[in-house]
Order: C-alpha cells, then structure tokens, then sequence
C-alpha cells in the first residue's frame, strides 16, 4: 500500500470501529455488563502503548527490546507525583511524558550508535537498569510498587467515573492514532520509513539519519509515557511489573499480531492480545500455551499480522 | 576484610563459570545461525526440573545430573529441527517473538507437569558442609560447582579451539556460507551444537538447582545474564563468553557485597543502604552499555 491512499473504503471502517468504541458503554450497559467497561479501558491504554512501540519498531525499523521502561516510568511518574500531592492530570500527565522522553533521549542517543542485535540487547539492558533501579528504591515501594490514592483530577471531567476515564482514554488513543496516520504519509513519516528500508542510501542522500531515528525513538517513548500515566490510573497501581522485560516482550507481542508497520497494528494486536487472554482464562489456567501456540502460528505463517492478512498492512518487502 | 572479599570472589568465579555454561551454547547459536534464542533459559529451566526428578527416582544427585543432561540435549535437538530451523532465514524480531512463544509453553508445561509452587532439590549429603581453604571455611558443594565449571570450561576451550570439529564451529560461526561451500553440512554441525548447548543448560540448572530455587521463571533472570556475557564478550566467541561471563560473575557477586559498605564510608548510612543494593544491580548492565559504546561489536568478535 502506497502514501496517499487512504481509501474511501478504509476511511468508512475507521469511523464505523470509532462509532462502536464511542458506543461502547451504553451497549455494556445494556446488557448489564458495565464491568467490562473497565477492561476495555485497559485494552485502549495497551493499544496506546503497543501503538507507540509500532512507531519505533514498525516505522523507524528499530527493533527496541526495551519499551517497558518508558511505559513503567510514565505510571511511576504519576503516582509519585500524586505521593507528593500533585493530583491534576494538567501537571502530572505532561510531566510523565516528558520524563519519559527525556529517558528515550537519553537511552537512544547512546543505544542508536550500534545496529543490529547489538541494538536489540544495550535497548533491554537500559531498561533492566530502570527495572533493578526502581525495585531496589525502597521509597518508591520496592517489590510491592507504588499504589495511586485516587485517580488524577482533569477540569470538569471526574475520572473516578469509570466511563468518563474510559472516554478520555479513548479520544488520546484516536488523537494518537490519526496523527500518526498523518505523520506516516507526511515527509518525516517517508523519510524515516525509507531509513527502515535502506539506511545507508538515505545517509549517502544526505539525510541526518540519526537525528531522525532519535526523533522517531523520542516520540515513542513519550507516547508510552502517556499510556503508563493512563495505566496507572487504570489499575490504581505503578508496579514494577511494568518495567519488567516481559511487558516488552508483550508489547512486541502485540505488534506483530497485529501488524508490524500498520498504523492499526497497535490497536488490533492489544485488543485481540487482551481478548485472547481473557477467553483463554475461562478455558484453562493454563492459557499461556494457548497464546504460546497462537503466537508461534502468527510469527510462522502470517508474518505481516492480522493487519497484513485483511491487506491494512504495508507491503511485503 | 581480605577474607570477605575473597569468598565473595569465589562465590563470583563459581557464578560466572555457571554463566558461561549457559553463555557458550547461546553465544554459538547467535555465531553460527544469527539466531536469537530466548528460550535457551527454558532449557535451564528443563535441566533443573529434570534433575530434581530424576535423582528423587534413582537417589542419586549423579545419575539425575547425567539423565537430565541426556534428555535435555535430546529435547534441544528436537526443538531445533522441528521448530527452529524455519526461523534462522527470518529477522530478529521474528526470532525473539517464537522464542519468546516458546518460553511461555515451557513455562506453562513445566507447571502443569511440576505445579507452581518451587520443587526442592538437595545438595548431596557428602557435599553439604564446609571444607577449610586457607584460613577460612567454603562450602564444599560450591567449591565442586568451580571445579566442574572450570573442567568443562577448559574442555570446551580445547574442543572448540584443538579439533577438527571444533574447526567446523569457529569457521560455520565466523562465515556460514563459505563453510557450507567447502563442504561442511552446517545444518547437521549445527544440530549437535545446539543439542551439546542444552546438555550444558541442563549442567548449570542441575548444579545451581540446590543453590537457588527450581521454580517457573528461573531461566528468565539467567537468560538475560547469559544475553548480557555474550554481548559483552563479543557474539559467537567462546573466548568472549569466557572472559565476558567472569567478569559479569565477578562484577555482581562484588558489586553486592562491597558497594553497601563502599557507599558508607562517604554517604549517611540511610542513603548508603538504600542506594547500594540499587547500584549493585544495575552495575553489570551499567558495565555492558559502556563496554558497547566503547566497542559497539563486543571485546572479541568472532567475525571481524
């Protein structure tokens, strides 16, 4: 699929999935299943983040093993920032961002020196490093992680109210969603997409390649950011079980059953992830198998993710 | 003080020999196929498992170890021709997504075979006490896991750098293609590289199993250690996972016992005691991101 395609057809789809999700609540409400309501809110917040490792991963081509790190320091923000009294999403949700861009800069701005594997393992290492940091710091809870008193205050909205919250989350996550569709057809989406294709006869074009990974590697890093200031909210809990690498394999997880490099992928793989899960748990206890084998199928035969079996994906190289 | 320090060296050389069981399969596994294997910490995981129940069935922490290496290396083999194989002509992300699959199944596998809760393996009785060294007492089971670790070690070095087969492994790891054009059937080579790796996953997790705990989730931790010595030591050299695996063992065992006390002689003891376990554990980490700024390819890279 080109630049500049977006299709009358694709255009319809999204606005019919944006109607159902705006929908949602009062469908749940309907048949008296207001629970889920919750869940669904979880899923978004995971389709926000898998959505911000696709930017890295799928986009800029930067196989980045360590993305819980900014997803756990956005939940640590927050909740640190509520221990000390600050509670308005205004001051604690921009603060989370930024941490966790500043922690991208940092981390991508030495990481992005190497290629390759090499990439793959220092990007886990530097998030191992905020793991251990955060479990050891007994001030911030340890092992037990910090608990979030009440959910962040935001104007008018009162997000203790589990739908309010589950409508903010998912205005972000359209918000999100429709500027990276925009960035991936604008010159910086092309250019770094060509850098996931052929790095070196972007540099030999004179492209500053480097400044342009960082880039892309800085706004996935904030946007994660926000998913885990959102996370917390959510769950009530900054555990360092965000942090951990297994929440970046998750998240990788995600991805690709949904679409490494499809602006949806994020969001079809969280949610289809999630469900699994959930269906899974009713099963058996043992529904990892399930996901493991689920998982090996996609990884063997539908490399391009759900997103490349219906054609949303970009094309095979 | 002296005393301190050299336990805690000892305990830090037993460690990185263990290490480097586990780092010299993956690290030839990366060499040779540039496959990233993040299920070679489940094959630890089956080693230890397979040892706890073998030596309850015969008695014998020996015959248990020697089982479990057999069945693991068999299990390895099997894992890499039915499943692995179809992965090496794919990307790295594809490879860490199948593995990461595979981790979960064995997770999952080994709890409903064992169930959730840590299986107890003994230390053998003749070994449970302390011997005299020096001027102080060791454990003598420690003191067996650096002698084994040592042995196989040199072993493996002699193997990999004296003979003809050893030969095949340098040349498939530095350049695949080129050993398969003179006539060398990689694939079969490469079969009996990952199946000998699993036999020394199932050595370290037998030998370890006393000394932590057999449990689900205890080749996760190890793994990214063995990910960390193979990285640092440079991908597909077993020299590289030697040096890298000592320095990691040495670095951590000595990161924790000193940097507590290091802190205190010039922070207040309550910022020193929460902030040192916190250094000691990111030290090793810390020790890799540098040594990969400053050699982006590792300190011994086999293809250079």
């Amino acid at each position: 699929m080109g630049f500049y395609t977006t299709s009358t057809p694709r255009r319809i789809a999204a606005i019919a999935l944006l109607a159902v999700l705006v929908g949602l609540p009062w469908m749940l409400q309907a048949i008296d299943q207001s629970f889920y309501v919750s869940l669904a809110s979880r899923m978004l917040i995971f389709a926000l983040a898998a959505t911000s490792l696709n930017l890295v991963i799928g986009f800029g081509g930067m196989v980045s093993f360590g993305h819980a790190a900014y997803f756990g320091i956005g939940a640590y923000c927050v909740a640190i920032l509520a221990e000390g009294g600050i509670v308005s999403a205004a001051y604690a949700w921009p603060v989370a961002i930024a941490v966790a861009a500043l922690l991208a800069l940092f981390i991508g701005i030495l990481s992005l020196r190497t290629r390759g594997v090499y990439f793959i393992m220092i990007t886990l290492a530097f998030a191992q490093m905020v793991f251990y940091l955060v479990v050891s710091l007994k001030t911030w809870g340890g092992d037990d992680g910090l608990s979030l008193g009440h959910r962040s205050s935001f104007g008018a909205f009162d997000l203790k109210d589990d739908t309010t919250f589950y409508f903010v989350v998912l205005a972000l996550l359209a918000f999100v969603l429709m500027a990276l569709d925009r960035v991936a057809h604008s010159r910086f989406g092309r250019v770094i997409q060509s850098i996931r294709e052929n790095e070196t006869r972007m540099e030999a074009l004179g492209y500053p390649v480097f400044s342009y990974k960082l880039v892309c590697f800085v706004i996935g890093g904030a946007l994660a950011g926000l998913a885990g200031a959102l996370l917390v909210n959510q769950t009530g809990l900054a555990s360092p079980n965000l942090l951990h690498w297994m929440q970046s394999g998750t998240l990788m997880v995600m991805i690709v059953i949904g679409g490494v490099g499809s602006v949806m992928g994020g969001v079809v793989g969280a949610v289809l992830l999630m469900s699994c899960e959930e269906a899974f748990v009713e099963i058996s206890p043992h529904w990892q198998i399930g996901l493991g084998l689920v998982l090996l199928a996609v990884v063997l035969w539908a490399p391009l993710g759900i997103a490349g079996l219906v054609g949303w994906g970009r094309e095979r190289e | 003080m002296t005393q301190l320090i050299l336990e805690q060296a000892l305990n830090g050389l037993q460690f990185g020999l263990m290490l480097f069981l586990l780092a010299a399969g993956l690290t030839l596994v990366f060499g040779i196929m540039d496959m990233i294997n993040l299920a070679h910490g489940s094959l630890y995981m089956a080693g230890a498992y397979l040892t706890a129940a073998a030596t309850q069935a015969s008695g014998s922490f020996m015959v248990g170890i020697a089982t479990a290496m057999l069945a693991t290396a068999v299990l390895g083999a099997l894992v890499e021709v039915t499943l692995l194989r179809r992965l090496y002509a794919r990307n790295h992300l594809a490879q860490v997504l199948a593995t990461f699959a595979l981790i979960l199944i064995a997770n999952e596998v080994v709890r409903m075979i064992w169930g959730a809760q840590p299986v107890l393996l003994n230390t053998p009785e003749e070994l449970a006490g302390p011997v005299r060294i020096g001027g102080f007492l060791y454990p003598a089971y420690r003191l067996l896991i650096i002698a084994v670790g040592a042995l196989v070690a040199g072993l493996l070095y002699l193997l990999v750098s004296r003979t003809r087969v050893g030969m095949w492994v340098r040349a498939g790891a530095s350049n695949r293609e080129m050993t398969e054009a003179l006539g060398i059937n990689v694939r079969l080579l490469f079969t009996a590289v990952f199946a000998a790796g699993a036999a020394l996953c199932a050595l370290a997790g037998a030998m370890l199993g006393p000394l932590l705990a057999v449990q689900v989730g205890m080749g996760e931790s190890i793994l990214i250690l063995a990910f960390v010595v193979i990285v640092i030591g440079g991908i597909g050299s077993i020299r590289g996972a030697l040096v890298g695996s000592l320095l990691v063992g040495l670095v951590d065992t000595l990161g924790r016992a000193a940097l507590p006390s290091l802190l205190r002689t010039f922070l207040s003891s309550e910022i020193a005691s929460n902030l040192g376990p916190a250094l000691a554990s990111v030290l090793i980490y810390v020790l890799m991101a540098s040594i990969l700024v400053w050699r982006p390819e590792g300190l011994f890279p086999a293809r250079s």
